[in-house]
C-alpha cells in the first residue's frame, strides 16, 4: 500500500471513529488501535500515540456543538476534571511500575461489569429533582438541558459527587496509562452514578476527554509516539466525523444512546480483555 | 448552567445578569474550540500537503515501489522534541508542519480550560474559578515535566 492510500483509507476510518465516539462520549481511540494494529500492521506504541490525539479531536470537534447547544453540563465537567488531570499525571508515573497485560485485563472487567449496569439500567429515565449532596450543591453542579427528541426542557440535580469524583480519578489514570480518553469509565460515572441524563453524560464525557487525553499528550509527544504520518489522517477524519456525529446527538433518544454505548462497550471489553490474555 | 439557581456564594449578580453571562461563556467556549479545531486542522492539511510535495513518489495510490511501511514502525523518524520540531520547521518538512497542527490541537482544550478560569471571574463564581485555576495548573505542569 503508498502513503497516499494509506492516509486516505485510514482518514475514512477515523470519520467513523470520530462519529462514533462523540454520540457515545468515548474517544474513539479505542476504536482506531486495533484498526491500526491488526489491519495496517503499526506499532502498538504509535498506535497508542495516535489514540491520544484520536481522543483530543473528538473532543474539542464535537464539543463546541454541545455546549452550543446546551447538551454539556459544563460546571459538573470542569468540577470533575480536577479528578481527571489528576489521575492522568499520577497515571502517567505508574506506566512502569504496572505490566500493561494485567491493565488490559482490569479494564476489560471494568468495562464489561459498566456495560452490564448500563444495559440493566437502560429505560431509567427518572431525574432527580432534589438532592443532599453537599458538594454538588456547595458548587452548584446541577443543570438544565433541552432535549431535542422530546422537544421538552428538563432541570436535573447531581448527587453522589464523590463516588464520581473517585472513578473519574480512576479514569484520568486509565487514560494516561492506555492512551485512551476513558469515557467508558466516565460516562457510567455520570449516569449511573451521579444520575445526569444519559445524553448529557455522553456530552459531558466528551468535553472532558480532551482534557484528560491533554495532560499525558505531552508525555507521548516527548516519547516520540506522535507519528504525522498517522496522526495526521487520524486528526482531520475524526474531526470531521466528531462535527458530524455531534448534530445526532440531541435528536437520539436517551435510551437509544444507552444502547449503542452498551455495544461499542461490549467490543471495547472484548478487545481489552483479548489484549491482556493473548500479550 | 445555573440559570434558575444562582450560586449562593457568588457576589451579587442579579439572575437576568447572570443567565445572560453564563450564555456568553458557553458561546466562548464553543468558539475557542471552534477556532482550535479549525486551525488545526488547517495546519495539518498543509504539512500532509507539503509531504506529498516533497516526496511525489509517495503521491500515487498504485505503486508497488513505495511503501508507508517503514514509516510506521519503531525505528520511524520524525520530531519528537521542540529543538527537532524547530529544524524541522526550518528546513520547511512536511512532518514537521503536521507536528506543528497536532500540537496545536493538543493545545486546544488547555486553552479551553484558561478561557473557563476567565469566564468563571466573568460569572463572579470564586469556587469554581479555584476549581478551574487547579485543572490549569495540573494541565501545564503536565506539559513542563513531560
Amino acid at each position: 500500500m503508498t502513503l497516499l492510500a494509506f492516509v486516505l483509507s485510514l482518514g475514512v476510518i477515523s470519520i467513523a471513529a470520530g462519529a462514533l465516539g462523540s454520540l457515545v462520549g468515548l474517544g474513539g481511540g479505542v476504536l482506531i488501535v486495533p484498526v491500526l494494529v491488526r489491519f495496517y500492521d503499526v506499532d502498538i506504541r504509535l498506535a497508542i500515540g495516535a489514540s491520544i490525539v484520536s481522543v483530543i479531536a473528538t473532543s474539542s470537534g464535537a464539543a463546541a456543538a454541545y455546549v452550543r447547544d446546551e447538551m454539556t453540563n459544563l460546571r459538573a465537567g470542569m468540577f470533575l476534571e480536577i479528578a481527571t488531570v489528576t489521575g492522568a499525571v499520577t497515571g502517567g508515573y505508574l506506566t512502569t511500575l504496572l505490566p500493561a497485560r494485567f491493565l488490559y485485563i482490569l479494564f476489560g472487567v471494568v468495562l464489561a461489569y459498566s456495560a452490564l449496569a448500563t444495559y440493566r439500567h437502560r429505560h431509567a429515565t427518572a431525574l432527580l429533582s432534589h438532592s443532599d449532596d453537599r458538594l454538588a450543591n456547595y458548587f452548584n453542579l446541577h443543570g438544565h438541558y433541552r432535549d431535542e427528541a422530546e422537544h421538552r426542557d428538563y432541570d436535573y440535580k447531581v448527587k453522589n459527587t464523590w463516588i464520581g469524583l473517585a472513578m473519574m480519578y480512576v479514569a484520568g489514570m486509565v487514560s494516561a496509562l492506555l492512551g485512551i480518553g476513558s469515557g467508558a469509565l466516565k460516562v457510567p460515572a455520570m449516569d449511573l452514578a451521579m444520575h445526569l441524563p444519559m445524553k448529557v453524560s455522553t456530552a459531558t464525557s466528551n468535553f472532558m476527554i480532551g482534557v484528560t487525553a491533554a495532560a499525558s499528550a505531552g508525555m507521548y509527544f516527548e516519547r516520540g509516539q506522535i507519528d504525522p504520518v498517522i496522526a495526521a489522517p487520524v486528526a482531520i477524519g475524526v474531526l470531521l466525523g466528531s462535527m458530524f456525529g455531534a448534530r445526532y446527538l440531541g435528536r437520539a433518544t436517551n435510551k437509544g444512546v444507552r444502547l449503542l454505548f452498551v455495544v461499542v462497550l461490549i467490543a471495547v471489553a472484548a478487545e481489552m480483555l483479548q489484549r491482556g490474555v493473548m500479550g | 448552567m445555573s440559570r434558575e439557581h444562582p450560586h449562593p456564594h457568588a457576589a451579587p449578580l442579579r439572575a437576568a445578569e447572570l443567565t445572560r453571562r453564563v450564555r456568553q461563556v458557553e458561546l466562548a467556549i464553543s468558539w475557542v474550540l471552534r477556532i482550535g479545531v479549525i486551525v488545526s486542522v488547517l495546519v495539518i492539511g498543509v504539512g500532509l500537503l507539503l509531504m506529498f510535495l516533497h516526496h511525489p513518489e509517495q503521491a500515487r495510490l498504485w505503486d508497488d515501489g513505495s511503501n508507508y511501511h517503514a514509516l510506521v514502525q519503531p525505528d520511524a523518524y520524525f520530531p519528537h522534541s521542540m529543538a527537532q520540531l524547530r529544524a524541522a520547521l526550518a528546513a520547511g518538512a512536511g512532518s514537521g508542519v503536521v507536528v506543528l497542527g497536532v500540537l496545536l490541537l493538543i493545545l486546544t482544550p488547555v486553552l479551553r480550560v484558561a478561557v473557563s478560569v476567565l469566564s468563571f471571574v466573568y460569572e463572579r463564581d470564586m469556587p469554581m474559578v479555584l476549581v478551574t485555576l487547579f485543572v490549569l495548573t495540573v494541565l501545564v505542569l503536565s506539559f513542563v515535566l513531560a
